[in-house]
């Protein structure tokens, strides 16, 4: 069962979590630079810190800035609440870490962003959390994976490099089927365009350094919670949430509040003693990014369609991947899913190699030479010159990567500069093909 | 805390939350309801404070609620003689009723019923008669995602819907709904319908012996502010009656306003009254 918004989308990415500041009246969200917040009493800081009373102690724990972007992110995707963090992978990571300990086990799409990549296969197996990676769209391989110490399943909305589409409602069923929560990474779809818990997922990450804040000045994340998994249902699989916390009082999170015990474990533990809190700039900078969420992702969308209509005609241009193309293998997927547009990422494959590439990229004037995407300017990089540059030629093949491939993430400018880019970054590679 | 009230109308088991705390002898013991479609956790700040400040708390899950099995009781009556057993089994003596909502027609009623029991009784929202919309009974049959709307839209005040939480990072809307979900169907129809059909309010309010709160919201849309005045008539003169009214919440103060429904609260149970046991 999806949640009731209480209004559109973009009313929500103006107003949610927010009113007009009660004693100065001002109406933009003010920036809370304050490590610590004055106690009216001793009576009160011991409430506020045995969550007696509701209100900010410290801003490493929560910020009023912060607060708002929480609140907004939650409102629009649906959620019971969120926790802002440093960034998207400090907030993947304290979403595992609510979860599970060592002994944990992960069952993990194998299309993942680099980074979410490096933490699962290399850097929490050393503090005993291991992961099992399947093919996004292999149901059989996600079921087949899990084990009796498999703590959570987590996947992206739409895949890195090869734009496979999660099919949510199908593995929400098998990570119910198997009382395990579902966790999706969104950062390319925005709530804009799909909102992962209505279709049955359990808990939503961000990186909000992308498309939600879409300015590409500030690095952040965003951790929402559903509150629609029964912990206590769970037979006993996350004493996190469902056992006595000597570490905060004693404190039952599920007795405490059944719907909410994962975010109260994961701000009263994870922020508190891991420390990857959001500044409450950044937070601002994200703000004034998601008021125009909307706008944006709709001329995302339309920009990026347009490229790709230009590039599948192009002679010099092998494939295109993207999940809108009747050739994509996950199109009637994203039609079901994703029907309002599937981004503005997409990679391309040229024909002539890493010389073909390399000239692209090169060329490009409008488009940056980047890793990064989601931002409001256009951005490209060729994968195997950078990101994958060590890997073989059958390396790059078993990661979904020719030696041609470019990624795209399609920004916001004039679309016919776009494609004058890009013809002119072709004629180079036509010259250096010659 | 989980007790079987065997032989007191369910043969279930029922879950307390006790603020984290044993329940010691010594202490006033403070009782609080939850309304309809709800559990216990609605009153998690206000009930962790009393727990950590000398009260015994005690908030049950009523039965066919949260971890209270068992079917929905489907009286007020019903409801209030339940409580009265769960009382009678934790050997609760004097006990402060808080109610909210549903629960505050319980309360009511288990002061009616037990005057020499109850030392005072604190109504969070509450009005009686409690008539329930029809649109809104229907709904918790036919529809209940429909109902769990109207409800959130009547409950918090306008600038709950999607303004600041006063509780960091949470969607308040939002945590209510999975609440609600969260109950088996069928649950929130027999609240609403037990609300609906409870006439005897005044016939309580009349046999409460012991000081009484009404605490209300100014923007509180379910069970609205100006409605509590026949109910506050038809206490008996010489009972202490306050009256509170919260500026800037709606029906779901406990968690819109938290803090401000605690200090009513905190201020009431240590306040001196001429009449009705004291809570110390």
């Amino acid at each position: 069962m999806s949640i009731h918004r209480n209004a559109g989308a973009d009313t929500l990415a103006l107003h949610a979590g927010q009113t007009p500041d009660p004693v100065h009246h001002s109406r933009a969200t003010p920036i809370h630079f304050t490590t610590s917040y004055v106690f009216e009493d001793s009576e009160h800081a011991a409430s506020l810190f045995n969550q007696e009373r509701a209100g900010h102690v410290y801003s490493r724990i929560s910020n009023p800035t912060n607060a708002v972007l929480e609140e907004r992110i939650a409102a629009l995707d649906g959620g019971i609440g969120a926790i802002a963090c440093a960034s998207g992978q400090a907030a993947l990571l304290l979403a595992i870490t609510t979860l599970m300990g060592s002994g944990g086990h992960i069952v993990a799409s194998r299309a993942l962003y680099g980074g979410s990549n490096n933490l699962l296969a290399y850097t929490l197996p050393r503090f005993g959390i291991e992961t099992t990676f399947v093919a996004p769209g292999d149901h059989q391989g996600w079921r087949a994976a899990i084990r009796p110490e498999t703590r959570l399943l987590f996947g992206e909305a739409i895949g890195n490099p090869g734009l496979e589409v999660l099919d949510i409602p199908e593995l929400a069923q098998i990570a119910r089927d198997a009382r395990i929560p579902l966790l999706v990474d969104a950062t390319l779809v925005t709530p804009m365009l799909q909102c992962p818990l209505d279709l049955g997922a359990n808990l939503v990450v961000h990186s909000a350094t992308k498309f939600l804040g879409g300015h590409g000045v500030a690095i952040g994340g965003l951790l929402v919670d559903g509150g629609n998994f029964n912990w206590e249902a769970s037979g006993g699989h996350f004493p996190t949430l469902t056992e006595p916390y000597e570490g905060f009082h004693g404190m039952d999170f599920a007795e405490e509040s059944p719907v909410a015990a994962f975010l109260l474990r994961a701000r009263r533990e994870g922020l508190r003693d891991f420390g990857a809190c959001l500044s409450p700039m950044n937070a601002f900078q994200i703000l004034q990014g998601m008021e125009t969420l909307g706008l944006r992702m709709e001329r995302h969308v339309a920009n990026a369609r347009a490229l790709v209509s230009h590039l599948v005609a192009q002679p010099l241009v092998e494939s295109v991947s993207w999940p809108e193309l009747d050739s994509h293998p996950d199109h009637q997927l994203a039609a079901q899913l994703l029907p309002k547009g599937c981004g503005g990422v997409f990679s391309f494959s040229l024909k002539g190699g890493r010389k073909a590439g390399a000239a692209f990229i090169e060329t490009l004037r409008v488009f940056s030479h980047l890793a990064n995407v989601g931002d409001a300017k256009s951005l490209a990089i060729h994968p195997a010159s950078t990101t994958h540059f060590r890997m073989s030629r059958n390396a790059l093949l078993s990661a979904g990567i020719t030696e041609g491939t470019i990624r795209l993430s399609v920004g916001l400018e004039s679309v016919s500069d776009l494609i004058e880019d890009v013809d002119r970054a072709l004629y180079a590679v036509q010259k250096v093909l010659a | 805390m989980r007790l079987n009230l065997s032989g007191h109308l369910t043969d279930h088991i029922t879950f307390c939350y006790t603020g984290g705390q044993r329940l010691e002898r010594d202490r006033p013991t403070a009782l609080f309801i939850h309304g309809a479609g709800h559990d216990h956790s609605v009153w998690t700040l206000q009930t962790r404070y009393f727990a950590h400040h000398g009260w015994n708390v005690i908030a049950p899950d009523l039965p066919g609620h949260g971890r209270t099995n068992g079917p929905a009781l489907e009286s007020i009556e019903g409801l209030a003689q339940w409580i009265l057993a769960l009382a009678h089994k934790l050997g609760t003596e004097h006990p402060v009723v808080i109610g909210h909502s549903m629960g505050a027609l319980i309360a009511l009623q288990v002061a009616a019923t037990a005057p020499v029991l109850v030392s005072r009784l604190a109504l969070v929202g509450a009005v009686a008669p409690m008539p329930v919309a029809p649109a809104l009974l229907d709904a918790t049959l036919s529809n209940r995602d429909k109902a769990h709307a109207l409800i959130n839209q009547w409950s918090f005040a306008p600038h709950s819907q999607t303004g600041a939480s006063s509780i960091p990072g949470m969607n308040l809307t939002a945590l209510n709904e999975r609440l609600m979900q969260r109950q088996a169907p069928g649950v929130l129809h027999t609240d609403m319908a037990a609300c609906n059909a409870y006439a005897a309010g005044f016939d309580a309010a009349a046999r409460v012996r012991c000081p009484t709160l009404l605490l209300s919201s100014a923007q509180d849309r379910m069970t609205p502010p100006k409605a509590i005045a026949p109910l506050a008539a038809a206490f008996d003169k010489d009972i202490p009656l306050t009256r509170v009214v919260l500026p800037d919440a709606g029906h779901a103060m406990m968690s819109e306003a938290p803090s401000q429904v605690l200090d009513a609260l905190w201020a009431f149970v240590n306040s001196s009254h001429a009449t009705g046991q004291p809570p110390t």
